[in-house]
């Protein structure tokens, strides 16, 4: 896609976060974190010993436990994180949350039954660049514990059957290939069939460029599906969520009935750096987030991640007074 | 001719010498003719010719396909088919010169042609912003396509365009909107729907218009994902590498048909469209002909299943538990 100059930036911009996430909290304050001075200092000599191990030690007790706020700057204990849903306790900066978790957000316990679970990308065009594409494939497998950027399936929310997909970023930024289109046209058309409705949650930096046209025409084909979902009058829903671009929003993510989103995410077709390198303007405070899209029109309400799920019930009680017996 | 890329110098070359020799005798009254000399290098250059652009690299081809003397929509418009009269505007917040459409007749029938329009020289290229639409450009096109569809008028579009325009305008009025509700509709339309790369395949910006009953790509068009540049500069973290990307990506006409990701080839002239470009506009017009006879004989219903299938069949994917 156009903006997927803007996804290595994505990219680079959550790399940041991850290793924020890994920072060791200081507790000796006579160890800064900073490079130890050259070895013909005259302190170096009975310092540095005592650098390593200290150093070496305190790595050992406090990695991952804690996570900066890249909003408020305040440091979260991780558990505490992890229990408010990936959202800052202080300034409700919302984190970045995986799509197992999000589906567990969201579903009544043990209603969800996945599709599809272990449908994975194909090296169909044997694509060789800096490094291959099934040895991507196989690190984001590893790193995120996922098959591919999206996970789907039908479950219940509240009292209604649903069809839901929720893409994950943490793997290959969420792109979008082959899976991803096939995932959610199975999904949609599964949706239409049974007369469910279907909410998506989409993250992405947009389609995959190591299926090329592959990944291109996975926009066409679930605009498609979801034509033909519309034409039975049934309800789709889409979400979205930081960050959310190009080949997807140019897709199914900007043709919902209703479009929401999560506060501050960060949302268009085309990267701010393509933009700015394209147009040499300087862009509007707050350009392409959440409340920008909602200023213009494209967004129908800004929901707060711990709502979401009581709000899209109360959607669909006002769209599907009838719900689909389960 | 002022512009030609680095392949194609050896055949400007003997093109100018055959030129040379045909000018010469008049030029200096004399009585003499080079007819020998001139039915030499007339077959040399067509043999070299033939084997510049037998043997023409994926970025020899994205090179031809932007060549700046390429025919570009209007020029096919006016060569392919007769009696077009434009029509402006998306009714909603302005006419998109990038995006040019009208009613037009293709061999005597009605249709509604429609295609990103880029400019020939700087002032052109400005009024049409270099073929990159903004979102009214989408909505226009999807403006004329909905007329066309009321009454049962063909759609016929062009597709020439880097992307769809990456602004801070395009963003607040939502590109990628205007994209996705296109394909959308698009699948739904009743009419027969031709959709024909004519130059540069952009990404989303192209597939704006793209979806049809029939994709039909020119021998030396691309289609892709992504810029080869774009690409190279995220994966080879250098632009440069934009060949080797052209490659890997898989963006040629002879590529997408062999992965049929479109369903026709129309081919050029021998040494690309802008060589010759009433005899490519020949070409086109035989296979538009072709395909719209094929898609017209097909009930709605028919038309719309098919048209969803092909789409709809689009990816490969791996399913272990389901193989086994």
């Amino acid at each position: 896609m156009t903006a997927s100059g803007n996804q290595s930036k994505i990219q680079h911009i959550s790399m940041a976060n991850s290793e924020l996430k890994k920072r060791t909290v200081v507790i000796d304050p006579v160890e800064p974190a900073v490079t130890p001075p050259p070895a013909t200092s005259d302190t170096a000599f009975l310092k540095k010993p005592k650098l390593g191990t200290g150093r070496g030690k305190k790595r050992d007790i406090p990695e991952g436990l804690w996570t900066k706020c890249p909003k408020c700057e305040n440091l979260i204990y991780d558990k505490e994180l992890d229990a408010n849903l990936k959202i800052c306790p202080k300034c409700e900066h919302h984190f970045p949350i995986g799509a197992r978790e999000r589906i567990h957000s969201l579903v009544e316990t043990c209603s969800f039954e996945e599709m599809d679970p272990e449908m994975e990308s194909v090296d169909v065009l044997h694509f060789t660049g800096a490094a291959s594409y099934e040895s991507k494939l196989a690190a984001n497998r590893k790193s995120s514990l996922l098959k591919d950027s999206i996970i789907t399936g039908i479950g219940q929310l509240a009292h209604h059957r649903i069809a839901l997909g929720v893409m994950d970023f943490s793997f290959l930024g969420g792109s979008m290939g082959s899976v991803v289109g096939e995932k959610l046209a199975r999904l949609i058309e599964a949706g239409t069939d049974k007369g469910l409705p279907v909410i998506i949650f989409c993250t992405s930096g947009g389609a995959r460029m190591y299926e090329g046209m592959f990944s291109l025409m996975q926009m066409a084909k679930t605009c498609g599906a979801l034509a033909y979902h519309a034409k039975k009058r049934l309800p789709y829903i889409s979400v979205l969520v930081h960050p959310c671009y190009a080949g997807v929003m140019a897709s199914f993510a900007s043709v919902g009935d209703l479009i929401l989103a999560e506060p501050g995410a960060m949302i268009g077709f085309a990267g701010p750096r393509v933009i700015k390198d394209t147009t040499q303007a300087e862009l509007p405070p707050g350009f392409q987030t959440s409340e920008f899209l909602r200023e213009h029109g494209l967004v129908d309400s800004i929901v707060a991640r711990k709502e979401l799920k009581d709000r899209l019930r109360s959607y669909l009680d006002f769209l599907k007074p009838d719900p689909t017996p389960s | 001719m002022k512009h030609h890329l680095d392949f194609e110098k050896p055949i400007v070359e003997l093109q100018r010498k055959l030129d040379d020799l045909r000018t010469h005798p008049e030029m200096h009254s004399l009585g003499i003719s080079f007819e020998e000399e001139i039915r030499l290098i007339e077959r040399e250059l067509h043999e070299t010719k033939r084997q510049v652009f037998s043997n023409l690299s994926p970025w020899q081809r994205v090179q031809l396909a932007r060549h700046p003397k390429r025919p570009y929509t209007l020029d096919y418009v006016r060569s392919v088919f007769t009696d077009f009269s434009e029509l402006h505007g998306d009714r909603h917040f302005a006419d998109d010169r990038a995006v040019v459409g009208g009613f037009a007749r293709l061999g005597g029938d009605r249709v509604m042609v429609l295609g990103t329009q880029k400019g020939r020289d700087t002032k052109e290229n400005i009024l049409r912003n270099f073929g990159s639409a903004h979102p009214e450009g989408y909505r226009k096109a999807l403006r004329l396509m909905k007329l066309a569809d009321k009454f049962g008028i063909p759609i016929i579009t062009l597709i020439d365009t880097a992307g769809a325009y990456p602004g801070i305008g395009a963003e607040e009025r939502h590109i990628g909107e205007a994209i996705a509700v296109n394909l959308r509709e698009m699948m739904l339309l009743e009419v027969p729907t031709i959709a024909a790369v004519i130059g540069e395949g952009g990404s989303g910006g192209a597939l704006g218009i793209g979806v049809a009953d029939r994709v039909l790509v020119l021998e030396n068009a691309y289609y892709s994902v992504i810029s080869p540049e774009g690409c190279a500069s995220i994966l080879w973290k250098d632009r440069a590498a934009a060949s080797k990307a052209a490659a890997a990506l898989r963006i040629t006409a002879r590529d997408l048909l062999e992965l049929r990701l479109v369903d026709d080839v129309v081919p050029e002239p021998i040494g690309g469209a802008h060589t010759d470009p009433l005899a490519a506009s020949v070409l086109l017009k035989k296979r538009l002909l072709h395909h719209l006879a094929e898609i017209r004989i097909l009930s709605v219903e028919d038309r719309q299943r098919l048209r969803y299938e092909k789409f709809r069949a689009f990816g490969r994917v791996h399913e272990p538990l389901a193989a086994a």
